[in-house]
């Protein structure tokens, strides 16, 4: 055997490099790696030279210096006088704040359309596919424009609430829904409202500890116990006694018309919730059919096999099929969160302050520092692409179907 | 031969790849035509009319600048550009000139290397405000929601006026002006913020212009002028000079109809110098003796250009204020021609 | 028969019952609705909301479509003619039909020009998308189609499209002479030929360019509205298939240095948004290049989709890739094919059918997003409607009839896409079931 494998021991010849299948490969690495060396030493000649007519330097002092402009919504603390670097971690937050939000509802959203597109419901079946067909066919852009119009001409102006015939009044009195946004009431937290807070957490691990407990039972003696109205009852009754005897130590600020603008409160921004929702319905469009694909992946026999032992077709969705279904709808999915993460850079589209729209779109204007702020702007975006897809990945491997 | 490759590759894939290197005068007669970046459509500055074709205030200093170098002010291949853009397109040679109502500053003249070629708008930021919230000052504005075009010195200007008036504001950054306008009419925003004249621009397109008010304060100094590459100075210089013969031009009443009979030989020497017929002024540039005249028969003087553009009688309507003559109180003044 | 059964029974049917229709409930539109709208209460609710949904959408958009006017000069006017009813103002899209289609900058009487190369879009494309029912003949012209649309468009002299035919032709030859000996010397020494016909070819064409050509030039600068993003969706799609298979191939590869660059190039494109490589194209990329070149704007952001593209597409062939039973290249290699041979005679093959489907996808992505262009200060048709018409004096405020005609025709389009990759899945499906 060896012998015919051996190679022809002979002295090396210069045409083995093409010829012989041992050093090919290594010809054809050196050449790609001198290529590509070669590639950048001609773009950075290129980019120094141009630099150097232009007078200009690679710097990224600017980024120490004040910003200058504000931003409407940050998540921290936030002035004109700040500097650009500040500005692009608000935008940084702004950015992972749309994107969870969006990816959160998408989810929710997707999770719905996709079930009900299987209903035996004919008209629903419709309404979904309806629903499905339109979002993915047409751009997201127009979808955040159109929704942000929708935003914007629909719902009534501040103004309207204004004087003694209002044309526009608030939901509860606690809510105001405006073209500027939405605003909520703020809570306060007075004295005693941490021993509130920490009776909810006790109340939340309460929950997941009867569960825990109510499935062993399951298992070990098969006595179910009722799951729904106790875990309710586990995760509110102790929290508002304590709330009630405490003398209410949380109140709720209402937001209130004052002046120009609503004012108390919280105020989620019109741009913020156009862009959210329409990430989110778009995004939720692909995931819809991802998990019709996944429910569809699931053979027929399972559905049978759970009915024949007696389950409820909610019961078989939620124990035999969903979790199945799972390990084909993880992986797209989670390219659809990296998507909604990308995709949540448009929000310039819609003056959302974003980090696209804090260092790479006023900052950059402002300072002219175009390389600079784009090689940033790219570097955070793959760091955080990088970062969800090896987080899934993780998970991934966890629900992977463990074969043996 | 490396290069030669590239380019003649270049070549049959339908790229323009021409040479900006140093002598833009040259890359430009070469070409046939002008590269003009403008804005990407803001009425009575620089906008596309409905037949497409670019019309504005801004676009006439393209079209003389055109007229004086190339003998045709048709020869000029607008490039609109946004705020993020223009400065790359200038510097990197995609554009000779850019005359998109950019503010003359300091760090844009010293630290981005451009170089400002003199002013052909005296403007300073304002704001608009619907008549019916009964605001008549800008510093009872405490609280409101401000719209902003982005991509200009607006952010900053707006920032300043704020802080130092010790007043809370909410601003609400827009792209495109089209769209800021559809903000702030559906009540989105309280008021919209930008030059005096892109307001007045702006409010002009109204449906009903009347139920809005500019209030009167201006928040800042905007000198907005053509502006070219740093280290082409005879460049800068042909483009600084048309937009002089232009001023010139309206201080000593050369318009478009006269122009004619002037270039004939007039006894003001200084017209004379202007139009050619004295002096050698034109090769001075670089160019012929009559570019001057060219220049201003393109689209008339600066007076002209203003009142075709954005003058009172425009839907615009824009008073000249600053931007008068001198000699009628404003700022405008061009250096003698001799 | 015996008397017992004539006393115990009192009555016997001596003839057959008509058939008795079926109940009500059980038969017609009363079944179906029972089956498919009201089979218990959640479905029941589920259907009266939808109802409730379907009917407040169209009491919303009904007069507003009904009512809609489709001729006037300006919304002004628009609103005159309606008198304060509901109704859209379509006047909007057929006033500035040919902007919406074509961008405000190309000339008006060459409109036929990108139209033409529009209609031959589907003849050139029905032999590859219909292989079974055109006939091979049409391929050809495909191969043709290319230059010949280039030529359309873009117009100028037709020596430069066809020099650059002449490029692909003598790089064919080449590669056809040479793939026997070994097919690295075919593949480079084809691009080494078409590049020296290029080059040969480009210096004649500037000797020869006639002053006057039978289409007069038309800048890319001036190419706009929907035009542009059917441009640069079939463009870059086209473009991307072939680097899409190289890096695929590469990122497979057994050799380190050149399956890292390209697992480095995919996942680089991948992770970010598409819109800062635009902004690369925009504002960064003049300062690579050498000092004097400048690219067009269109070029640059064919160039930049095309990488995002690629590495998309690329993903999609390497799940084709990895979908193959590794018996095929075991097969391949046991008949003793050499690596360029197995991958174009075995592997590919079968890959490109098990990934037409994401590759379809992935297509009909990439043509939604060419509409991200007009952030950059293009005037695609988002571009069009955001920028010159919007900001008109005419037409500023007419934003619902805008943005549904945009929503109307790309819907149109990707959904006509997407309706082919599923026909096409089923006409691939070889596997017996």
């Amino acid at each position: 055997m060896a012998t015919i494998t051996d190679p022809p021991k002979g002295a090396f010849r210069l045409s083995m490099l093409i010829n012989d299948t041992r050093y090919r490969s290594l010809t054809f690495q050196f050449i790609a790696l001198f290529l590509l060396i070669a590639l950048f030493a001609y773009l950075g000649s290129n980019l120094v030279a141009n630099l150097r007519a232009a007078g200009l330097n690679i710097s990224y002092e600017f980024l120490g210096e004040p910003a200058g402009y504000d931003i409407n919504q940050t998540l921290i603390e936030y002035d004109s006088q700040s500097s650009h670097w500040r500005a692009a971690v608000a935008g940084v937050l702004n950015t992972l704040l749309v994107a969870f939000l969006a990816c959160l509802t998408a989810t929710i959203l997707g999770t719905i359309a996709g079930v009900l597109r299987l209903s035996n419901n004919w008209l629903v079946r419709k309404l979904m596919a309806i629903y499905v067909e339109a979002f993915r066919n047409v751009p997201v852009l127009i979808w955040i424009i159109i929704i942000f119009t929708i935003m914007t001409a629909v719902l009534p102006a501040p103004r309207a609430f204004r004087g003694d015939e209002p044309e526009a009044s608030m939901l509860f009195g606690a809510f105001a829904f405006t073209n500027r946004g939405v605003y909520t009431p703020l809570p306060i937290f007075g004295p005693g409202s941490s021993v509130v807070i920490a009776v909810f957490i006790a109340s939340i691990v309460g929950v997941f500890a009867y569960r825990r407990y109510a499935t062993k039972l399951l298992y070990d003696t098969g006595r179910l116990l009722p799951m729904g109205w106790p875990s309710l009852a586990i995760l509110f009754v102790p929290t508002l006694l304590i709330y009630f005897i405490l003398g209410r130590p949380i109140g709720l600020e209402y937001p209130e018309l004052r002046g120009f603008n609503f004012s108390g409160g919280i105020q989620i921004r019109g741009s913020l919730i156009a862009l959210w929702f329409a990430l989110a319905i778009y995004t939720g469009a692909f995931i819809a059919e991802n998990v019709r694909a996944g429910i569809q992946a699931i053979s027929k026999g399972q559905t049978e096999a759970a009915a024949s032992l007696g389950l409820r077709p909610g019961r078989i969705m939620n124990l035999v099929i969903l979790p199945q279904a799972l390990r084909v709808i993880i992986p797209p999915l989670i390219s659809n969160y990296l998507n909604i993460t990308k995709n949540s850079s448009l929000a310039i589209a819609v003056g959302y302050m974003d980090i696209t729209g804090t260092l790479g779109g006023i900052t950059l204007n402002q300072t002219g520092r175009a390389i600079e702020t784009i090689l940033l702007l790219m570097l955070f975006y793959l760091v955080i692409s990088l970062g969800i897809s090896a987080l899934m990945n993780v998970y991934n491997n966890a629900v992977k179907l463990k074969e043996r | 031969m490396k290069k030669s490759v590239f380019l003649g590759t270049l070549t049959v894939a339908g790229i323009a790849a021409g040479v900006a290197g140093a002598a833009t005068l040259d890359d430009v007669k070469a070409r046939g035509t002008l590269n003009c970046g403008v804005t990407t459509g803001l009425v009575g500055f620089a906008a596309p009319n409905a037949n497409g074709e670019w019309e504005g205030f801004d676009v006439a200093v393209c079209r003389a600048v055109a007229a004086a170098v190339l003998g045709d002010a048709s020869a000029v291949e607008f490039v609109p550009t946004t705020g993020k853009t223009r400065f790359t397109a200038l510097a990197s040679g995609e554009i000779d000139m850019l005359a998109r109502n950019t503010t003359w500053t300091f760090s844009r003249d010293v630290d981005l290397k451009f170089e400002f070629t003199g002013i052909n708008y005296y403007d300073g930021q304002g704001f608009m405000i619907p008549r019916e919230l009964g605001v008549s000052s800008a510093l009872e504005l405490a609280g409101a929601t401000v719209c902003i075009q982005t991509g200009t010195t607006t952010e900053l200007n707006l920032a300043d006026f704020f802080r130092s008036n010790n007043m809370e504001y909410e601003p609400v950054p827009i792209e495109t002006n089209a769209e800021a306008q559809q903000q702030y009419l559906a009540g989105a925003c309280d008021v919209y913020t930008t030059d005096a004249s892109g307001l007045a621009a702006t409010r002009a397109t109204f449906e009903d212009p009347g139920a809005h008010v500019i209030l009167p304060e201006i928040i800042s100094k905007e000198p907005l002028g053509p502006l070219v590459r740093h280290g082409d100075n005879d460049w800068g210089d042909i483009v600084r000079w048309t937009l002089n013969a232009l001023i010139a031009a309206e201080e000593y009443g050369i318009t478009s109809a006269n122009i004619g009979e002037l270039t004939a030989g007039t006894d003001n020497p200084e017209i004379n110098r202007i139009l050619g017929t004295e002096g050698n002024l034109g090769e001075m540039l670089g160019l012929d003796a009559e570019w001057a005249v060219r220049a201003i028969s393109a689209n008339g003087n600066y007076g002209e250009i203003f009142a075709k553009n954005i003058g009172e009688s425009t839907p615009i309507g824009l008073a000249r204020g600053l931007n008068a003559q001198w000699t009628d109180g404003g700022l405008l003044y061009s250096p003698p021609f001799r | 028969m015996s008397d017992t059964h004539q006393n115990s029974i009192v009555y016997v049917r001596e003839t057959m019952l008509p058939e008795a229709p079926p109940p009500a409930t059980e038969t017609g539109i009363v079944k179906w609705m029972r089956e498919n709208l009201f089979s218990n209460v959640t479905n029941g609710i589920l259907t009266l909301v939808s109802i409730w949904a379907i009917y407040q959408l169209v009491m919303a958009m009904g007069p507003w479509l009904m009512n809609g006017i489709w001729d006037a000069p300006s919304l002004s006017a628009c609103r005159e003619i309606l008198q304060g009813e509901v109704g859209g103002c379509f006047a909007v899209l057929t006033e500035r039909w040919n902007q919406l289609l074509f961008g405000f900058q190309y000339p008006d009487d060459q409109y036929w020009r990108p139209t033409l190369a529009f209609v031959l879009l589907f003849a050139a494309a029905a032999p590859i998308m219909f292989p079974k029912h055109v006939p091979t003949v049409g391929l050809y012209f495909t191969a043709v189609y290319p230059f010949l649309a280039y030529w359309l468009i873009w117009g100028g002299t037709i020596l430069a499209p066809l020099v650059a035919m002449a490029g692909f032709i003598v790089g064919y030859l080449v590669y056809s002479r040479f793939v026997a000996q070994s097919f690295a010397a075919g593949f480079f020494g084809a691009i080494v030929a078409a590049f020296a016909t290029w080059w040969i070819g480009g210096m004649i064409v500037d000797l020869v360019a006639p002053e006057t050509t039978v289409l007069s030039a038309v800048e890319s600068r001036n190419m706009g509205g929907f035009m542009l993003n059917m441009i640069l969706g079939t463009v870059c799609v086209s473009l991307s298939l072939p680097f899409g298979i190289a890096l695929a191939l590469g990122r497979q590869s057994s050799m380190p240095i050149i399956k890292w660059i390209c697992v480095v190039f995919i996942e680089f494109i991948r992770g970010v948004p598409l819109i800062t490589l635009l902004f690369v194209a925009n504002v960064v990329l003049a300062y690579f290049l050498p000092p004097g070149t400048t690219f067009d704007l269109i070029l640059r952001v064919i160039i930049m989709i095309t990488m995002f593209a690629s590495a998309y597409i690329a993903e999609v062939i390497r799940g084709g890739l990895a979908a193959l039973p590794r018996g095929q290249y075991e097969a391949a290699d046991s008949l003793g094919l050499d690596y360029a041979q197995s991958m174009r005679l075995i592997i590919l093959p079968q890959a490109l059918k098990i990934s037409i489907p994401g590759i379809v996808n992935v297509a009909v992505g990439l043509f939604k997003d060419t509409t991200l262009v007009s952030v950059i200060s293009m005037f695609d048709l988002v571009g069009m409607i955001r920028g010159p018409i919007l900001a008109s004096t005419e037409w500023n405020g007419v934003y619902w009839e805008l943005l549904g005609f945009a929503a109307v025709l790309f819907f149109v389009v990707c959904y006509g896409i997407s309706q082919y990759s599923q026909w096409l899945e089923r006409q691939l499906q070889t596997d017996h079931r």
